[in-house]
């Protein structure tokens, strides 16, 4: 086990009188100081500041079309180009769920139904936003591209049940998504 | 009759100065202090509490840039639960708070607000008690704070606290010696103790540290008082930071160094007896600088010649002046608060034996040689050449082997064994 005695650096008198690193502490702060009143702080442009310091302020200003291609918002359901619901009940999001969120009571196709191919599809979809961690495994875990995070990150409620996303609400914030996979579309 | 009338004045100044001036003077401060870090840091701080008028159906908040902040703080920590734990000494516990805020607001009592004012053909002084030991007064009883930090500390019973109350004990005892030593200078050149006096004086004759006019009129100082402005400003340097030391602000605020000893003294204390620490810290801190405005940089006085037709102005018998004298102070004063703020958030903390080598080491000796610096320098038309002489080649003698103990006390020891 090597020891290394570290040498306490030799100060000299200007730094011992400790009087000048003051005065650079005081030009120091006040530069950022008026840096930060005029809006002119280091990275203010790069991060949209409000004009005071780098910060944004909340709700006047939204950091929505910085946000990247990549961003996981809330998961959705989407439907294709032909209005049918992609999802086909697999459950597979559901048994991937690490916080369990996510509530699926699959349901059949009747028979007479344009899409009864694809026999089945969600009765209830329920995800739980206040235990989804936006980890986006069900989007990944889905073999028909039907369940997508999208950049919606304001999910708000009053109630606990408010938080509960359901197959309506899921719906509408997904919307449709064209150009994935077609296999049940028989045009195609 | 005239009594009552008399007792009544001193009612009227008790209330507009304590309650009016000084205290809301504590929010504006923890404002000031939590926006101008923020602006520091680049941040924004806090700037949205205001008159929710959106909660009355209008559109748009009423929000003072934040000044509401302080009082919704205030507010929540009324409505904390007051909790005292099992542990503690409950009478020393419960008197702890009280003895921090009492004496910094007591003191609020010498410091002179402005010129006399005069409201039909009377003349009223703008400080509440007119003593003749101001400066004295001011440091015997804001020396008691030691105690409500003690208490604080050793109530508690509990290891951080208790630390924390031995910390400051040592560390408020050490700095009121540089205090004192710090002022006498200054005393000596105003031969004066009452606080108005001196500060009537700075105002006819120059401010302490800015002696640009002399009887109302500019001038350049004659060379005893430019030659006193030497030990003035190391009085100025070493009472200033031996105030920051004595309300344990920040380079020196070892008492409550959250990353050694949790919260320090008031570790175990709530609510609104937590507030009390809080606004006695403050309080000191406004209290430190009124005294430093009013011994150094001339009080209320608006400088430069002005002061006498400030005094003069009056409507019928309503002699003003002082209400604008007043505001004067109140503006140096923030100024002055706004600089305590600004090295709080520069200054990193100091470690408790350097605290200890500043106080007893530099600052008590610094003091001592610049007491007889001033005395040489004041008596200096009243004394020959030969005892001049003398007088500084012993001061030199004395600052030269000061220094030298200085020097070898810092010298580590030398290791006994290999």
């Amino acid at each position: 086990m090597a020891v290394i005695k570290l040498q306490r650096p030799k100060l000299n008198f200007g730094e011992k009188i400790y009087f000048g690193a003051l005065i650079k502490g005081f030009f120091l702060t006040m530069t950022h100081a008026v840096k930060s009143l005029r809006g002119k702080s280091a990275g203010a442009d790069s991060l949209a500041s409000s004009g005071l310091g780098v910060t944004m302020q909340f709700p006047e200003q939204r950091w929505d079309e910085h946000l990247p291609e990549y961003y996981r918002g809330a998961p959705t359901l989407v439907t294709d180009e032909q209005g049918r619901e992609r999802c086909v009940s697999c459950q597979l999001c559901e048994f991937i769920c690490p916080p369990k969120a996510i509530k699926i009571t699959p349901g059949e196709i009747p028979s007479d139904d344009p899409w009864a191919k694809v026999e089945k599809r969600p009765k209830e979809f329920d995800i739980d936003m206040i235990r989804c961690i936006y980890c986006g495994m069900c989007e990944e875990v889905c073999p028909e591209q039907a369940i997508f995070l999208r950049k919606d990150y304001l999910i708000t409620g009053l109630k606990r049940a408010d938080m509960v996303h359901d197959k309506d609400k899921l719906y509408q914030i997904g919307g449709v998504r064209t150009g994935l996979v077609n296999k049940w579309n028989e045009l195609k | 009759m005239p009594d009552l009338i008399q007792i009544a004045i001193i009612l009227v100044k008790i209330v507009a100065l304590t309650f009016l001036v000084v205290l809301p003077l504590v929010p504006i401060s923890v404002y000031f202090e939590r926006r101008f870090s923020a602006v520091i840091q680049d941040r924004v701080g806090p700037n949205r509490v205001g008159i929710p008028l959106s909660l009355f159906g209008f559109k748009k908040d009423f929000h003072f840039f934040g000044l509401i902040q302080p009082m919704a703080d205030g507010l929540k920590l009324f409505l904390k639960e007051d909790f005292t734990p099992a542990h503690v000494r409950k009478t020393f516990y419960w008197l702890a708070p009280v003895l921090t805020v009492a004496p910094a607001l007591i003191t609020v009592c010498v410091i002179p607000f402005g010129s006399p004012i005069t409201i039909f053909g009377h003349t009223e002084k703008l400080v509440i008690a007119d003593l003749d030991i101001g400066p004295l007064f001011v440091f015997a009883v804001s020396s008691l704070t030691v105690y409500g930090i003690t208490l604080a500390g050793w109530s508690s019973n509990s290891k951080f606290p208790f630390i924390g109350g031995v910390r400051s004990t040592a560390q408020m005892i050490s700095y009121e010696i540089a205090l004192g030593l710090s002022i006498i200078p200054v005393l000596m050149f105003f031969g004066e103790l009452n606080l108005g006096k001196i500060v009537q004086y700075q105002a006819d004759n120059g401010w302490l540290l800015l002696p640009l006019w002399k009887n109302g009129h500019f001038s350049l100082p004659d060379p005893q008082t430019a030659l006193f402005w030497i030990p003035a400003a190391i009085s100025f340097v070493i009472f200033t930071i031996s105030i920051f030391a004595e309300t344990n602000r920040m380079p020196f605020d070892l008492p409550e160094c959250e990353t050694e000893l949790v919260g320090g003294y008031h570790t175990e204390y709530s609510s609104m007896k937590f507030a009390l620490f809080f606004m006695g810290e403050y309080a000191a801190m406004v209290i430190g600088s009124a005294l430093i405005v009013t011994l150094f940089l001339g009080g209320w006085s608006v400088g430069f010649t002005a002061d006498k037709w400030i005094q003069g102005l009056h409507i019928g018998g309503f002699h003003f002046g002082g209400l604008i004298h007043l505001t004067a102070f109140v503006g140096k004063l923030v100024v002055f608060i706004l600089f305590f703020i600004l090295v709080r958030w520069t200054v990193p903390r100091f470690r408790y034996d350097q605290l200890m080598k500043l106080g007893w080491v530099i600052f008590f000796e610094a003091a001592l040689i610049n007491v007889f610096l001033a005395a040489l320098i004041l008596a200096a038309p009243h004394l020959t050449i030969a005892i001049l002489g003398i007088g500084t080649v012993l001061l030199v003698v004395v600052t030269a082997a000061v220094i030298w103990v200085a020097k070898v006390s810092e010298e580590s020891p030398k290791i006994l064994r290999a």
